[in-house]
């Protein structure tokens, strides 16, 4: 492959600043006092504690997963400190923000007023702007959404946490749903009432949010009955910590035609692009339940940041008529791996599902796409339809597929279709010809290549992940 | 507009063009002819800067030699080359390409670029002339269209774009009688006082549609002879191997 394009998909991470704030931090290690600590600290009921030391002794007898296409050193999980929380302080302006954490917001672009919520600045009713988020909270609470940070959830809903914490993601399921379960900090709750939708993109004010949300984030989102509702999880912001693991669980419940679309952004940290040194371990369990008839969930991601990826957002798709969907943009560039994909398990008749996953690959980026279809004995009439397409950037990268197909009803219609293709010199050339640059040409085809999954993403998501695909290709941008 | 000057080129040490001297002028079409593997295609890829050649000698275009330019700087000064075998690009829709072509060019030359109404205007405008149907400008870029189609996106962008400067490579290749006189037209409403074309061909059809002022005979990386539209007429009749040796 010519130097051209090699030149053209190198790039530094744009986001990559580290900032040094004073935090309160356990020390390093895992054990039962330690989940009793972060139990206390957060001041949760028994049923809770009772619950994470039963996921801990379970992740105790589980094995780490070595089935994925990923290589990495393994890791030392006494030598991660679990429990982490910057700081607290009442502040009255920014002037009295750490300096360092402002110059982070300017260097991501973040607004004044949404710098201010994220400092945790007392909210002065004098900016307009600022009391949109006010606006918002009234607005969701006039409609009896709850949209909270977990912990929250925990104190003030907990019958609710009680009812639906694990129920879609067991404890047990899999080694690192088992250790988020055991020693998780915090991450967003969101509760919408029955014949409710949503007034809202449940998206800025999460950003907001999120700033205080731990490494093993735990998301838990309930539609009630008739209810709709669009969540969207940006990680475009600084996410450097000392500790690369990040195994963060969601769980998603659609009851009787209820809609959840759930949106990922997610650029982390890749690693150093020349040696591959650093960067984040993004292992994540997410799936989603429709559990009554005509209620659906949908996937959408753009993955381009993490050094490992390792995350199958899936749809359990139980009652009849139910939908699954899943719409997946990833890419990895340099050292990255990404092992990735969805599940979809159709129970219930009439069940629908479609995969749209789009992989690029670039540099000595290695890429796996691995996708199960499963129909169950009692699922008449289901149908899936399967696409997933790999693109290679130069001759170093490397993509797989691994779909998985398993049909136990034979009214199932099943519909697979994959191609890989790679940007060749003479499509460059070609867009050269008529005056277009190399990494124009590149993020022109890319973006052609991905344009199926980023229609999905709601309009302000789409521009940002459609230069998040720039960003993350060019050498030019760093 | 076009002076080669004692051009010299060669692939992996192999020569392909052995010493071409030729000059053309605003407001000429040369053709050039001459067997497969004969060096036209290698000269056209030369003048528009694709990667891979050893070349001696020189290409000045506008008096300025251009050898050290890259194909996008090249092709922003003006010149344009529709291709013998257009290339697809799978999910990137034929209207976002001429767009993005058509700005680079509106920016180098320190206009203001098109917003996407204007551009719909004129395109629309632009794809009449050619006698192509609409829906083309939603397809991705030549995927699935057959020879023809592929030769008239060339032309619509041809059109578009509006170059000093057109190399056809082989565009009347492949072409059925109907389809030629359209291209044909196409390439006669680009021509100019100030613009030239440099059509390489096997064929005498298009030629006659086009009426070139000189015509030129490559034989095994040389111009072995060259002269007007009579000389198409006998070679027609008479093949290449007269010219050899």
């Amino acid at each position: 492959m010519s130097e051209v394009i090699e030149k053209a998909i190198e790039q530094d991470y744009k986001y990559g600043f580290v900032t040094d704030i004073e935090q309160d931090t356990l020390p390093p290690g895992l054990n039962d006092d330690v989940i009793r600590s972060i139990s206390a600290i957060k001041n949760e009921p028994d049923f809770m504690l009772e619950w994470r030391l039963k996921s801990y002794n379970q992740w105790l007898k589980m094995e780490e997963p070595t089935w994925a296409k990923v290589d990495y050193p393994k890791i030392d999980y006494q030598a991660i400190s679990y429990y982490s929380a910057p700081k607290k302080k009442e502040l009255k302006s920014l002037d009295e923000v750490d300096p360092e954490i402002l110059k982070t917001y300017n260097k991501l672009g973040i607004p004044l007023e949404e710098q201010k919520m994220l400092a945790g600045v007392a909210v002065d009713a004098v900016f307009d702007s600022v009391s949109v988020a006010t606006t918002f909270k009234e607005e969701l609470e006039k409609h009896g959404v709850i949209f909270c940070p977990f912990s929250e959830a925990v104190q003030n809903h907990p019958e609710l946490i009680k009812k639906y914490l694990g129920s879609v993601v067991p404890h047990t399921d899999n080694y690192f749903a088992a250790l988020n379960s055991a020693v998780f900090t915090d991450g967003s709750f969101v509760y919408i009432p029955k014949g409710v939708r949503c007034p809202m993109e449940l998206s800025t004010y999460f950003r907001i949010n999120a700033a205080n949300t731990g490494q093993f984030e735990r998301t838990l989102i309930i539609a009630d009955e008739d209810s709709y509702v669009s969540y969207l999880e940006g990680c475009t912001a600084p996410k450097r910590d000392e500790n690369q693991l990040h195994a963060a669980v969601v769980e998603l419940i659609a009851h009787k035609d209820a809609t959840i679309k759930y949106s990922t952004v997610q650029n982390w940290y890749p690693g150093d692009p020349k040696t591959g040194k650093g960067g984040i371990y993004n292992f994540v369990t997410k799936r989603g339940t429709c559990l009554e008839e005509n209620s659906k969930i949908s996937w959408t991601q753009v993955e381009t940041g993490s050094a490992i990826t390792w995350k199958y957002p899936s749809c359990i798709l139980k009652g009849d008529n139910s939908v699954g969907e899943f719409y997946s943009v990833a890419l990895t560039n340099n050292f990255q791996q990404a092992d990735t994909g969805t599940k979809m398990v159709h129970i219930g008749k009439n069940t629908k599902s479609t995969i749209i996953s789009k992989g690029i690959s670039a540099g000595k980026g290695r890429q796996t796409y691995r996708g199960a279809v499963k129909i169950m004995k009692n699922a008449d009439n289901s149908r899936n339809y399967s696409q997933c397409d790999s693109m290679l950037i130069g001759d170093k990268c490397k993509a797989y597929t691994f779909p998985y197909i398993e049909v136990r009803n034979s009214s199932a219609q099943m519909e697979h279709e994959a191609s890989t293709s790679s940007i060749g010199e003479d499509q460059i050339y070609y867009c050269n010809q008529r005056g277009i640059p190399t990494e124009d040409a590149i993020s022109l085809i890319v973006n052609g290549f991905c344009k199926e999954v980023f229609k999905e993403l709601p309009m302000e998501f789409a521009v940002e992940a459609q230069k998040l695909m720039e960003v993350s290709l060019e050498g030019s941008v760093g | 507009m076009l002076e080669i000057k004692n051009l010299y080129v060669r692939i992996k040490k192999k020569e392909i063009i052995k010493g071409v001297d030729l000059t053309i002028n605003a407001g000429e079409l040369h053709a050039l002819m001459g067997r497969n593997g004969s060096g036209k295609s290698t000269l056209a890829h030369v003048i528009t800067g694709k990667d891979g050649y050893e070349i001696e000698g020189d290409i000045l275009f506008n008096g300025e030699s251009i050898l050290d330019k890259t194909p996008e700087e090249r092709a922003l000064d003006g010149i344009f080359m529709s291709f013998q075998y257009p290339v697809v690009i799978p999910g990137v829709k034929n209207i976002y390409f001429l767009k993005a072509a058509l700005n680079a060019r509106r920016k180098y030359k320190g206009e203001a670029e098109l917003d996407a109404m204007d551009f719909l205007t004129l395109i629309k405008a632009k794809i009449k002339q050619v006698g192509m149907d609409e829906s083309y400008l939603s397809r991705a870029v030549n995927d699935g269209f057959s020879g023809g189609e592929k030769k008239l996106n060339e032309i619509l962008q041809l059109l578009t774009l509006e170059p000093t400067f057109a190399i056809l490579d082989e565009t009347d290749s492949g072409l059925d009688i109907d389809a030629m006189k359209v291209i044909a037209n196409g390439i006669n409403e680009y021509r100019n006082g100030d613009r030239a074309i440099f059509a390489i061909t096997h064929y005498q059809r298009l030629l006659d549609y086009m009426k070139p002022d000189m015509v030129h005979v490559m034989i095994n990386g040389k111009i072995v002879k060259t002269g007007d539209i009579e000389l198409v007429h006998e070679l027609e009749a008479k093949g290449y191997s007269w010219l050899e040796n």
